[in-house]
């Protein structure tokens, strides 16, 4: 039957869609950080140049209140808080904030801080030039360290801000951290 | 048609037994199967349901541990959605479809026999989960991560059932959209098929576009477990939110998968009954078409609470409520279709006019959880629950009874036992409501879906919905025995069965040949 044929085609054709759709699915995942970026959906921050961050013009007559939130993420037995918990600000001027940890416990930890801004629209107006969370911290058993924060909020914050709130949390990463140095020290 | 003559004196030397059931070909065998499964599925859900309600049935904890009953509520889900509701509909389509376009059978049918034997294998895995170190899924059928990621030995047995599930839907769609643009006899154009293969054409497109995104979600479920990816892991640069973005944009389309096929059902059965052609065809086909587009856009409104921009919130808001247009085109059709029909109430019509009441009342329950900000408070609580199973129990789930009485004696060539068929009704119908009514009241009050738990104040209500969990629930074994009795005996059908019954699968025998239309029908 020349039916059969034309049906085979029909089914191959809907089977590419298919196939187009669980590529779509992963193309999701992109998108999604774009669409992040530009909305500040998920309350990601940016990391911007010294000499950026030197170019704002500080709005010393605005006042915007920026709280800090240190959490840990449960599994690690760590301690965690911002040394000061709400400074007052000017838009456009660099500050610099301190954070604290201790690790509890009786064994090197690898933690990896997540930060979240909210609201959210303030996320993109939030930029850091330096951050703890840029990088893996690695802390020795009963070690306590100060973790450093330099950060300016642009001058394009919307009016109706008056209050950012920067959140951390800490993920235990011990076990993929050292799968990353033995790579590491493999390849050398 | 010398070759269609051929291949039906192929197919007459069929094997006996059970190879008949493991090796049909035959659109009407594969049928039977489907739903068969969906009905054994329909038990096994049931089941989970009553487990359950029972534990609800008073506040405290009486008879299973916590994280058993969020297995329950999870399984529950999974099976009652892919195993009980998608195949119910994918085997009315394989019985009636060829029948309705006059077509000899569906388009491939070696695939057609792989995509229902798939789906076996697929729920032994996922009930095979029950008795694994660590339990069943627990956490939830959304299967949100982190929390699902804590799932024990079950979680790569779900994900790989959930994969077969979609396997064997994904082919179930591309066969019956093949057989629909494909098959249909000449004459039989686009505008005049049948509503239930309408429907069934732009669910067949939606099964096609979003399970392979479900697919795409649970596999990167998968990688971030075992493979280190963290694509959902926030330490290592993922968003957990994320998933719940793939997932709804999978899940509501899914809610109109479980939904189309049911219009079509009704625009079929109200027509007979009200001896009246269905008003507004046309209008009913755009409506279908539209409901699918906007299912698209609107998935965000699983995800108010999220923490999402208000102008995102106004979007998914309104755009959610725009479905309310074409489904207020659905109701009003068949509404203006019975309007000075000459009525009767046979079972079919019975369950027909049953779910237009009560999937309605759904309907209205979830504008109402369209308003973002009233959200707030309704999400995740019982309301959302209530909500949910009124579209999907009295709706999807009677249009599928209703199905089965309609077309039934057409299938066996016996007509059901009538009195049966309305005692049935009136129990599914009155327990149904005392089953799931007051879970809007007790929702608003604010008791949390997925607990196994609950304060002082809800128990009343509480009770009475578990009481009437278990009336419908034993009501279905009455719809068991109505079915096994037309099955084996009866009072003979003649060919249209019905006297306002209009359509091609009528001008065939009762029951029909093994081969629906050998050669084409004409068509008016």
């Amino acid at each position: 039957m020349g039916d059969t044929r034309r049906n085979r085609m029909h089914a191959l054709r809907l089977m590419l869609v298919v196939l187009a759709m669980f590529g779509f699915g992963y193309a999701l995942v992109p998108l999604y950080n774009v669409v992040c970026q530009l909305t500040g959906l998920n309350g990601k921050t940016t990391r911007i140049g010294a000499d950026e961050a030197q170019g704002y013009a500080p709005d010393t007559s605005r006042w915007v209140t920026v709280e800090f939130l240190g959490s840990v993420k449960a599994g690690l037995p760590w301690e965690f808080r911002p040394v000061v918990s709400r400074m007052r600000v000017h838009p456009g001027q660099l500050y610099d904030a301190r954070f604290v940890a201790t690790n509890l416990d009786t064994q090197a930890l690898v933690g990896q801080a997540v930060p979240s801004v909210a609201p959210g629209e303030a996320a993109r107006h939030f930029h850091k030039t330096e951050c703890f969370c840029f990088t893996q911290q690695r802390f020795e058993p009963k070690e306590t360290r100060e973790l450093p924060l330099r950060f300016v909020i642009d001058p394009e914050l919307p009016k109706h801000v008056k209050t950012v709130t920067l959140s951390y949390t800490f993920f235990d990463v011990t076990s993929t951290a050292k799968a990353d140095t033995e790579t590491i020290q493999k390849q050398n | 048609m010398s070759s269609a003559t051929a291949h039906e004196a192929h197919h007459e030397e069929h094997p006996s037994g059970i190879m008949r059931w493991i090796t049909t070909t035959n659109h009407k065998d594969i049928g039977t199967l489907y739903l068969w499964f969906a009905f054994i599925m329909l038990f096994i859900g049931g089941a989970m349901a009553l487990v359950i309600r029972a534990e609800l049935f008073q506040p405290g904890l009486q008879f299973v541990d916590p994280q058993f009953f969020n297995s329950m509520t999870t399984m529950h889900a999974l099976i009652m959605i892919f195993g009980a509701v998608m195949p119910a509909f994918t085997g009315l389509a394989n019985w009636l479809i060829p029948m309705m376009i006059g077509a000899p059978d569906m388009a491939l049918p070696r695939m057609n026999n792989w995509s229902f034997w798939i789906l076996p294998f697929a729920f032994a895995i996922l009930l095979s989960t029950l008795f694994m170190e660590g339990g069943a899924p627990a956490g939830g059928w959304t299967l949100y991560p982190p929390l699902t990621l804590q799932t024990g030995h079950a979680l790569p047995f779900m994900i790989l059932s959930i994969h077969m599930m979609g396997l064997s839907s994904i082919m179930g769609a591309i066969n019956i959209v093949a057989t629909i643009l494909n098959m249909r006899a000449p004459g039989m154009t686009l505008m005049k098929m049948p509503l239930f293969v309408w429907t069934w054409l732009i669910t067949g497109y939606l099964l096609i576009a979003v399970m392979p995104v479900l697919a795409g979600a649970v596999t990167m479920l998968l990688t971030d477990k075992f493979f280190g990816t963290s694509f959902f892991n926030a330490a290592g640069g993922g968003d957990p939110v994320m998933f719940q973005h793939i997932f709804w944009f999978f899940g509501h389309p899914e809610v109109y998968i479980l939904i189309l096929p049911s219009f079509g059902v009704i625009s079929s059965i109200v027509p007979t009954f009200a001896r009246k052609p269905l008003f507004g065809y046309s209008s009913m086909v755009y409506a279908t078409a539209s409901i699918a587009f906007l299912s698209f856009i609107v998935w965000a409104h699983h995800m108010f609470t999220v923490g999402m921009p208000l102008s995102g919130e106004l979007f998914f808001m309104f755009a959610t409520m725009l479905i309310a247009v074409p489904t207020g085109v659905k109701v009003f059709n068949w509404v203006a279709t019975m309007w000075k029909g000459a009525l009767t109430f046979e079972t079919p019509m019975l369950f027909a006019l049953g779910f237009i009441i009560m999937f309605t009342i759904g309907g209205f329950s979830g504008l109402m959880l369209a308003i973002a900000p009233a959200d707030f408070q309704y999400h995740d609580s019982y309301f959302v629950v209530a909500h949910f199973h009124y579209v999907l129990v009295p709706g999807s789930v009677f249009a599928i009874i209703a199905a089965v009485y309609y077309w039934l004696p057409k299938w066996t060539g016996h007509m059901y036992n009538e009195r049966l068929g309305k005692i049935h009704f009136w129990l599914s119908t009155i327990f149904v409501n005392l089953t799931f009514f007051p879970m809007h009241f007790v929702g608003l009050a604010g008791m949390p879906r997925r607990i196994p738990d609950y304060a002082l104040q809800f128990a009343d209500y509480n009770a009475l919905s578990s009481i009437g969990a278990f009336g419908f629930g034993f009501s279905q074994l009455l719809f068991l025995y109505i079915v096994l009795q037309t099955v084996r005996g009866g009072a003979k059908a003649g060919d249209r069965v019905w006297e306002g019954a209009d359509g091609l699968e009528w001008t065939l025998p009762s029951p029909p040949p093994y081969h629906s239309f050998t050669t084409p029908p004409a068509v008016r």
